[in-house]
């Protein structure tokens, strides 16, 4: 019976090709301004560490007061002598401090011209923490943050073109005038957003190309490659002077994996702050956070309002799509009222005559969706006009949006079809028989 | 013509009606945001930055191996390789006037600080203007095209060098008409004193400058978009940018020079794709967001509009066949095709009238809520206005060939069965 339905629907479409091809354009431009948009939403506000994203925290402390914090939060990182003391009390399983570094490789081998290196300053646990997965060899061990170590950690790009792709464990490089030797290369790795270092990036920063012992970087005086925020007037004028002062330029990482453990932390992070109060270097009462990553990603707005606005635009055009199809379908279903009289004098039930004007209804469904699957194919190489190139990228017609567009699309048609195709199962066979 | 068979008729399709006028008042309330939000984009997007934009770029690169910044003995050297790559450049055929600079308009790199009537007034506090600096020498006005509207440029002695992280005295500035206005109301800014970023050692206003917008171009930097100041100092790090101006036409010329040129001097630096690049691309860069949500603004507007007018023709299609027998009757009884006409025109205007009422509602209800999650402001009712016009004409133009078949009904199809 689907079937005949089927042939019904399709022989009845042919027959208005004028009001067929309007509602099979609503329903396929309707269906890709939302998926167009979606595509890039969805990259955008995803979760970049789905395992594991509430076990690990940012935590806050607020070295600058009620004078010159950001309206009552905390700065978004850490100055040198709260992360260092966070890092001494080791409260947590495990915990990193990160800061970007840039850095050149000095030519060497068969290469004559330098070649740029960012990446980050780290301790051991950033590997084991945010489980970076590696090609060759490993993190280093906390032996080495202790040693200082010039050991590194290279990205499989930076491995390929210093290395050739070659397993590269041991060997060594130069990088500004020092030698650091390879202990692990990664595979590709770059969660999207930049959880891990939204104080420097927007979070759709490029690969890093190295991680550096943060002591290491710390014994050669290396600035922050990205921000840094001070308060007050500056009057820092060496390194001593610089790692002393209120600037905050270090993000901090801990895992904690139950909520007993993140209270006790959180009760760890207050005593911090009164005790340094007591200590008179903080002039106020504690103000501290802990924030897990989806929690971090929302209070620094990762999510550009370029993609909600256009998100919630094409939403909003979409429905004006199905309203128009709602009006034309009812257009079309009435003007069959003679066929139905007949159908129904004969014996056609009202369920049937409803199901047979569903399925027209998703057949036009799924001529929108074909339509609206080749507009999102070409909306999304597209999104570049609208969004930077390093989030443009990310918006991928992959299996599950084309599953979308289809599911979306037949769907919403047969939704807005209900109406229609309930005033066309109660027209009246008598009624009708008799007018015409 | 009475309103009262029409009337009548609509109350016999009230689902169409309904429709119809809800597809109205939505397509109102979108595009009316829509276009407004097109409209600032675009006076963001046009703001003049204060340079002469043509036959400028801008050189970014990085010197490898280079001594540090934090020793006095490192500045020099740092100072001396800049020397070098200046004089180069200055050269360089084609190219009018170098000048370093530590960012430009629209880069969104910048160095923010604060202006203060007072010496050692804390960063931060409520009673000092935020400001953007750029660290330059005496070429600045010449190679951004600036406008001295008061006071005198930059001499060649008055540059100073220093470490990137240092903070040594900043005895004159140049600074922008805006902020001459902002720190003094009652004018006469040029050889007034001010305090830097809390210090105590004063520098004094040397010159005004007509117009120069900060490096950041994204909303957080809008509350001191024009505040500008320009200290006559090259600043010494292991990096340096160069803002570059050529003769007309010598533009590409020149850009493709510069790489070369600079690994000639020395070679232990590092310059990529992105190290040269003119500002027109700067500025797209800075614009790319505001103009791609014009353009899908503008795109949606257009889609829209057409959806809701080929809606209007479907839905008037259908009530015009549904009532080709009555059109009959009435044409025999003595209606005019005018009359025909006319009805279906009347028709369609009382039901985007209602549309378009609610349609301000919504436009309204739309723009509050935009305002409470994003940055906008209030939409000015002459938005509102043009809106329903064009609403109104719309459903007009699209009722009108429907309408013209309606008043072609021949009176002879009153007798014929439908």
């Amino acid at each position: 019976m689907f079937a005949y339905y089927l042939q019904l629907g399709l022989r009845s479409l042919r027959r208005n090709p004028a009001l067929t091809a309007l509602m099979v354009m609503a329903i396929g431009f309707g269906v890709a301004a939302s998926m167009i948009t979606y595509s890039v939403f969805r990259a955008v506000s995803g979760n970049p560490i789905p395992g594991k994203s509430a076990q690990l925290f940012t935590p806050q402390v607020d070295g600058w007061g009620p004078q010159q914090n950001l309206k009552g939060e905390p700065a978004e990182a850490l100055a040198y002598i709260d992360a260092m003391a966070l890092m001494r009390a080791h409260e947590a399983k495990r915990q990193t401090l990160l800061y970007p570094v840039q850095l050149s490789v000095m030519p060497g081998g068969n290469r004559d011209l330098p070649l740029n290196a960012n990446g980050y300053a780290v301790t051991a646990d950033f590997f084991t923490m945010f489980e970076v997965p590696f090609r060759f060899g490993s993190g280093w061990s906390a032996q080495d943050d202790d040693a200082r170590a010039s050991a590194v950690v290279i990205s499989g790009e930076l491995n390929r073109k210093l290395f050739g792709g070659a397993n590269s464990v041991g060997r060594t490089f130069n990088l500004g005038g020092h030698d650091y030797h390879v202990v692990g290369v990664t595979s590709h790795w770059n969660p999207r957003p930049r959880f891990y270092d939204l104080f420097s990036t927007s979070g759709f920063a490029d690969e890093p190309d190295i991680y550096m012992v943060f002591n290491r970087a710390l014994d050669l005086q290396m600035r922050s490659g990205g921000r840094n925020s001070c308060r007050g007037s500056i009057t820092y004028t060496s390194w001593q002077g610089y790692l002393q002062s209120n600037c905050v330029w270090i993000t901090p990482w801990v895992e904690l994996d139950s909520a007993a453990e993140v209270a006790a932390y959180r009760r760890f992070l207050t005593n911090y702050a009164a005790d340094q109060q007591r200590a008179g270097r903080f002039g106020w009462a504690a103000n501290v956070r802990l924030r897990d990553v989806m929690q971090w990603l929302e209070y620094e707005h990762v999510v550009p309002p370029e993609s909600r606005i256009s998100l919630a635009v094409a939403l909003g055009f979409f429905l004006i799509c199905l309203v128009n199809t709602i009006g034309l379908l009812l257009a079309k279903f009435m003007r069959r009222a003679g066929e139905i009289g007949v159908r129904r004098a004969l014996g056609a039930t009202r369920r049937e005559i409803y199901t047979q004007y569903l399925v027209e209804a998703a057949t036009v469904g799924l001529a929108g969706g074909v339509l609206g699957l080749l507009l999102t194919a070409a909306g999304v190489s597209g999104v570049g006009i609208l969004f930077q190139p390093e989030i443009a990228r990310l918006a991928r017609l992959d299996l599950s949006l084309v599953g979308l567009t289809f599911v979306v699309a037949i769907i919403a048609t047969v939704l807005a079809a209900f109406y229609p195709a309930w005033r066309a199962a109660h027209v009246q066979p008598a009624w009708q028989l008799k007018s015409s | 013509m009475k309103l009262h068979p029409i009337l009548a008729a609509l109350r016999k399709h009230k689902a169409g009606t309904v429709l119809i006028s809800l597809q109205i008042a939505l397509t109102l309330a979108i595009v009316c945001n829509a276009i407004f939000i097109i409209g600032q984009r675009i006076e963001r997007v046009n703001r003049p930055t204060g340079l002469d934009e043509s036959n400028l770029f801008l050189v970014t690169q990085q010197w490898v191996g280079a001594p540090s910044a934090d020793t006095a003995d490192g500045v020099e050297k740092l100072d001396a390789m800049q020397r070098e790559d200046l004089a180069a450049l200055r050269n360089l055929p084609g190219v009018t006037s170098v000048a370093p600079i530590n960012s430009l308009p629209l880069l969104n790199s910048s160095w923010t600080g604060s202006m203060s009537h007072d010496p050692g007034a804390k960063l931060g506090g409520n009673d000092n203007t935020r400001t953007a600096y750029y660290f330059t020498d005496d070429q600045a006005l010449d190679t951004l095209g600036l406008k001295l509207v008061a006071g005198r440029a930059f001499t060649a002695g008055d540059v100073q060098h220093q470490g990137f992280r240092d903070q040594p005295p900043r005895p004159i500035a140049i600074i922008t008409k805006a902020l001459a206005d902002k720190l003094f109301p009652n004018g006469g800014a040029v050889g007034k004193v001010i305090y830097s970023d809390g210090s105590n050692a004063p520098t004094t206003i040397i010159g005004v400058v007509e117009r120069m917008q900060t490096p950041a171009s994204g909303s957080w930097g809008n509350d001191f978009a024009w505040y500008s100041t320009l200290i006559p100092t090259r600043l010494d790090a292991n990096f340096a940018r160069y803002a570059v101006r050529t003769r007309p036409g010598q533009l590409d010329t020149a850009m493709r020079a510069v790489t070369p040129l600079l690994y000639k001097v020395n070679p232990l630096r590092v310059l990529d794709d992105d190290s040269v690049r003119p500002f027109s691309e700067i500025r797209a860069k800075a614009y790319r967001a505001d103009v791609g949500m014009a353009i899908l603004m503008g795109v949606i507007c257009l889609i829209l509009v057409a959806v809701t007018a080929a809606g209007i023709v479907g839905l008037t299609s259908f009530w015009v066949g549904q009532r080709h027998r009555q059109i009959g009757v009435r044409r025999a009884l003595g209606a005019r095709k005018i009359d025909i006409l006319h009805y279906f025109q009347i028709e369609n205007l009382l039901i985007a009238g209602i549309g378009v009422l609610l349609g301000i509602a919504l436009a309204i209800a739309l723009n509050l809520w935009l305002m409470t999650r994003y940055e906008m402001t209030r939409l000015p009712v002459s938005y509102v206005l043009v809106g329903v016009l064009a609403m109104l004409v719309i459903g007009q133009a699209a009722v009108f060939v429907p309408a013209r078949r309606a008043s072609n009904v021949p009176p002879v199809s009153a007798t014929r069965a439908a």
